[in-house]
């Protein structure tokens, strides 16, 4: 088992108010595998994921439940036990890849940073990893890539250098939040297309969360169904799509037309 | 939600209240008159008759403190208006119709903003001569840039909105578009600009006249009394104390006061 | 790249040209000739055209300027009507003692802001950062002249670390002379600026702290204190070095007030004599002289904006 969630519950405490981002979330995830989650914006999606990325401040939510990555509870893990995982063996991608980079810093410095962290290479073997894992991303020409800034780069390809910079020592769980909303519909389908590769190749499992069950489906065998912090429905993709049993479910294949007005509108879980 | 209390707007308040106060108390009261010398007082310690005491010369600080504070009010509040009145108009026309002439203009209020005010005054009040108006005149020019340049700002980004556009089709003059439909939006971000000119104002004409080159020789200002007071401060402390005290609190009050307006503007 | 470089010192030679004529045109159109506070209002014709002509005065305006800009390099910038001596000469051993000043305020300022403001950023709502908050705004408040006369009180009257005395880089003697000397109007003039850097530095440090990329930095396993240094403060800086490079200009304004406090014998108090005196030739050379600070300043805070924002580089 690569990752088992038991009734993972966010509680934001903002001032006087409560508010349960996700109410209870429970899943498990075999190495290698791909799990979509679905919902519309505020449904918890993108919470669960920094939830399990130890990326919400212990200052501003409580978080109870259990979350076993490889064994151990990410939840209960001390920030310093939590920095060992992120990066090396449980990785995030974002929906902003705009903004996601470092906009003063030089793309290859911001794809090592994980091996910077975690590793004692030097500078000539961080390089030869970064540049690998750059076009294990698809990105042609990763060495005059390597002296680029973020600004000089299309979205599509900063959705790339944020896929390598996640990559660069193959983690175990890839959580791809929102990849491909900000993106035109033709980059969307390639950078599907490279994290299929990416599965296939280095057996990265990945966990993908998308307002789009039309893009779940095409990337994932699993799919989890969210709504208000709760799931809704689960199962194999293909029966969700074709065979919803939720109303909610069907609602959101509905929807699906609709999305091209949504997309850059602040979608957000 | 219930909100935090916002500190710095309500203490800025009580003391902007205070110190403006204070200053519009003495343009019609002062206990004794500012320029009354008795040689028996000179030096004289705080005192029932004299709670600020008496300077080098037997004058009552108190009441030189209330005409020095009212004299420095009535200069900042009209440099404000002067600076304020003339950036209005400048910066709602660069930042409503923009163009060439707005690049030019605000070319120039970038050059003069760069250079720091106290050095433009004492470079003007040299070629004028010292005196209230004159230090008047100087520092009004000198804050147009600055107030120009927020108005502009706030204009700029109202000026492609929705209710701009619909009044723009329906034919309302752009005088009224600019000053009835877009600058009652502005006045948030307006006031906490004018009360950082407000301060701005104090420091540089308490400075200047610290300097010997702001008021005249006959008129009393909390810069020049501090000035006067240098050379006695080992002896007479108080000479110093109490025309400083005053000037704090009014920087102080309605620097608190941007503050706060600035906190509240930022939870909205 | 050369070419934006060229193009932005060509603007830079144009400014200083404009701001030095401003300054020249400003003091030479007054009414009144300047020979009869010389010679007095008894002074024959002769005389009067004598002088005239050997103060240049005789001359078309263009050509007096010219002379006078070639003067800001030779160091003949005319004579003083009131020290009757050369202008060049008599601010030689001033502008140090204000260059010095100046130069020490910015150290305090950097020295005493950077450092703090990180600190705030780094323990946001801690005692410090309260304590701090509360601190700058009376800082803030306390215009740079009372500043002087509290830091008199404090180190000179009450704990006697130093003695008030006027200061001349006649009477300096050795570096640590200066230094303590002018350590304390440089803190003057540096305490209220290091208030007005620590509150900026700190929002803008709070402000990228904020910032998405920032969440891919801990999404690494990066520490905070790596995110901070590493990440955000870089960009932090930015805003920051340009309000620094332009705060040079308010350090050498405020050395003309604190100098006065302190009875600092360097341009500022000379400035301030002069214009009382009405000694134009002095005033406009020393605002010519601050101007030209003020517009290199402005245009260094503008090229090391584009220096530490590679966005703007190629343009």
């Amino acid at each position: 088992m690569l990752l088992h969630v038991e009734h993972l519950k966010v509680t934001f405490h903002d001032r006087s108010s409560l508010f349960d981002a996700v109410e209870d979330f429970s899943l498990q995830m075999e190495e290698g595998e791909v799990v979509g989650i679905v919902g519309e914006s505020g449904s918890g999606k993108s919470m669960t994921a920094h939830a399990l990325m130890g990326l919400i401040p212990r200052a501003k939510a409580d978080i109870s439940g259990k979350a076993l990555f490889r064994g151990a509870d990410l939840l209960a893990m001390s920030r310093a036990q939590l920095r060992q995982v992120q990066g090396r063996e449980l990785s995030i991608i974002f929906q902003e890849p705009m903004t996601s980079l470092n906009p003063t810093m030089r793309i290859g410095r911001q794809v090592e940073d994980a091996l910077r962290v975690h590793t004692k290479l030097g500078a000539g073997e961080r390089r030869a990893r970064a540049l690998e894992a750059m076009a294990l991303a698809g990105l042609s020409d990763p060495e005059k890539l390597y002296r680029c800034y973020p600004h000089q780069l299309s979205g599509g390809m900063r959705q790339r250098v944020m896929i390598a910079a996640a990559l660069v020592l193959r983690p175990r769980l890839l959580i791809a939040d929102e990849p491909t909303t900000a993106l035109d519909v033709t980059i969307q389908a390639q950078i599907l297309d490279t994290l299929k590769d990416i599965n296939r190749t280095e057996g990265t499992a990945i966990l993908f969360i998308s307002h789009d069950l039309g893009v779940v489906k095409a990337l994932c065998q699993r799919v989890v169904v969210m709504r208000h912090g709760l799931i809704v429905e689960e199962g194999p993709a293909d029966q969700v799509f074709y065979h919803p049993r939720e109303g909610y479910t069907r609602q959101l294949i509905a929807a699906r037309p609709t999305r091209k007005k949504l997309r850059g509108g602040g979608e957000d879980g | 939600m219930r909100k935090r209390k916002n500190w710095y707007f309500v203490l800025g308040l009580i003391l902007t209240a205070l110190s403006v106060g204070y200053s519009a108390l003495g343009l019609f009261w002062t206990p004794y008159s500012s320029t009354a010398m008795v040689g028996a007082d000179r030096y004289a310690l705080p005192s029932l008759a004299h709670p600020f005491g008496c300077d080098h010369m037997g004058r009552d600080v108190f009441s030189r403190t209330l005409e020095g504070a009212s004299a420095t009010l009535t200069i900042a509040l009209a440099v404000i208006v002067i600076g304020f009145m003339a950036g209005l108009v400048i910066g709602a026309l660069c930042g409503y119709y923009g163009g060439a002439a707005d690049a030019v203009v605000m070319r120039i209020c970038d050059a003069i903003a760069a250079f720091p005010s106290v050095l433009l005054g004492l470079v003007i009040l040299a070629l004028t001569g010292p005196g209230k108006y004159n230090v008047i005149l100087a520092l009004g020019i000198l804050f147009i840039p600055s107030f120009a340049r927020l108005v502009r700002g706030e204009f700029l980004k109202y000026r492609d909105r929705d209710f701009v556009r619909a009044a723009r089709l329906m034919g309302v003059s752009p005088l009224r578009i600019l000053f009835s439909h877009i600058l009652p939006n502005t006045w948030p971000v307006l006031l906490s600009g004018l009360t950082i000119g407000f301060n701005n104002a104090v420091l540089a004409e308490a400075s200047m006249s610290y300097l010997g080159i702001g008021v005249g020789p006959g008129d009393t200002s909390l810069g020049r009394m501090i000035s006067e007071a240098q050379s006695y401060f080992t002896t007479a402390p108080w000479l110093v104390l109490f025309p400083a005290l005053v000037t704090v609190l009014l920087i102080l009050g309605a620097g608190m006061l941007g503050e706060g307006i600035r906190e509240r503007l930022g939870e909205d | 790249m050369t070419k934006t470089i060229l193009k932005r010192l060509g603007l830079l030679v144009v400014t200083l040209l404009l701001v030095t004529f401003l300054a020249f045109v400003a003091f030479s159109i007054l009414p009144g000739d300047p020979t009869n506070s010389i010679l007095g209002l008894n002074a024959t014709q002769e005389q009067v055209d004598a002088l005239r002509a050997q103060l240049g005065l005789d001359l078309p305006l263009w050509q007096r300027y010219l002379n006078w800009l070639g003067g800001l390099f030779t160091g003949n910038l005319g004579i003083s009507y009131n020290y009757d001596m050369p202008v060049g000469q008599l601010l030689a051993g001033r502008v140090g003692v204000t260059a010095a000043l100046a130069g020490l305020s910015f150290v305090l300022i950097v020295v005493i802001s950077i450092p703090l403001g990180i600190l705030c950023a780094r323990y946001e709502g801690g005692v410090l950062d309260r304590a701090l908050t509360v601190l700058n705004q009376i800082t803030m408040s306390i215009p740079n002249f009372l500043l002087g006369f509290l830091l008199t009180f404090l180190f000179s009257l009450v704990l006697r670390w130093f003695t008030v005395g006027s200061f001349s880089a006649a009477t300096a003697q050795g570096f640590w002379d200066w230094l303590s000397y002018l350590f304390f109007p440089a803190l003057a003039i540096a305490l209220p600026k290091s208030a007005m850097t620590v509150k900026m530095l700190r929002g803008s440090i709070l402000g990228e702290m904020r910032e998405d990329y920032i969440r891919t930095a801990y999404s690494k396993g990066n520490s905070k204190g790596a995110v901070l240094w590493r990440f955000a403060l870089r960009n932090a800086m930015i805003p920051v070095i340009t309000f620094l490079a332009m705060t040079i200009a308010d350090v050498v304004a405020g050395s003309i007030v604190v100098e006065q406090v302190f009875a600092v014998q360097g341009i500022g108090q000379m400035l301030v004599t002069s214009i009382g005196n009405r000694d134009y030739p002095v005033v406009q050379a020393i605002v010519a002289f601050i101007a030209l600070i003020v517009v290199v300043c402005n245009f260094a805070a503008d090229g090391l904006y584009r220096v530490m924002d590679p966005r703007l580089r190629q343009r």
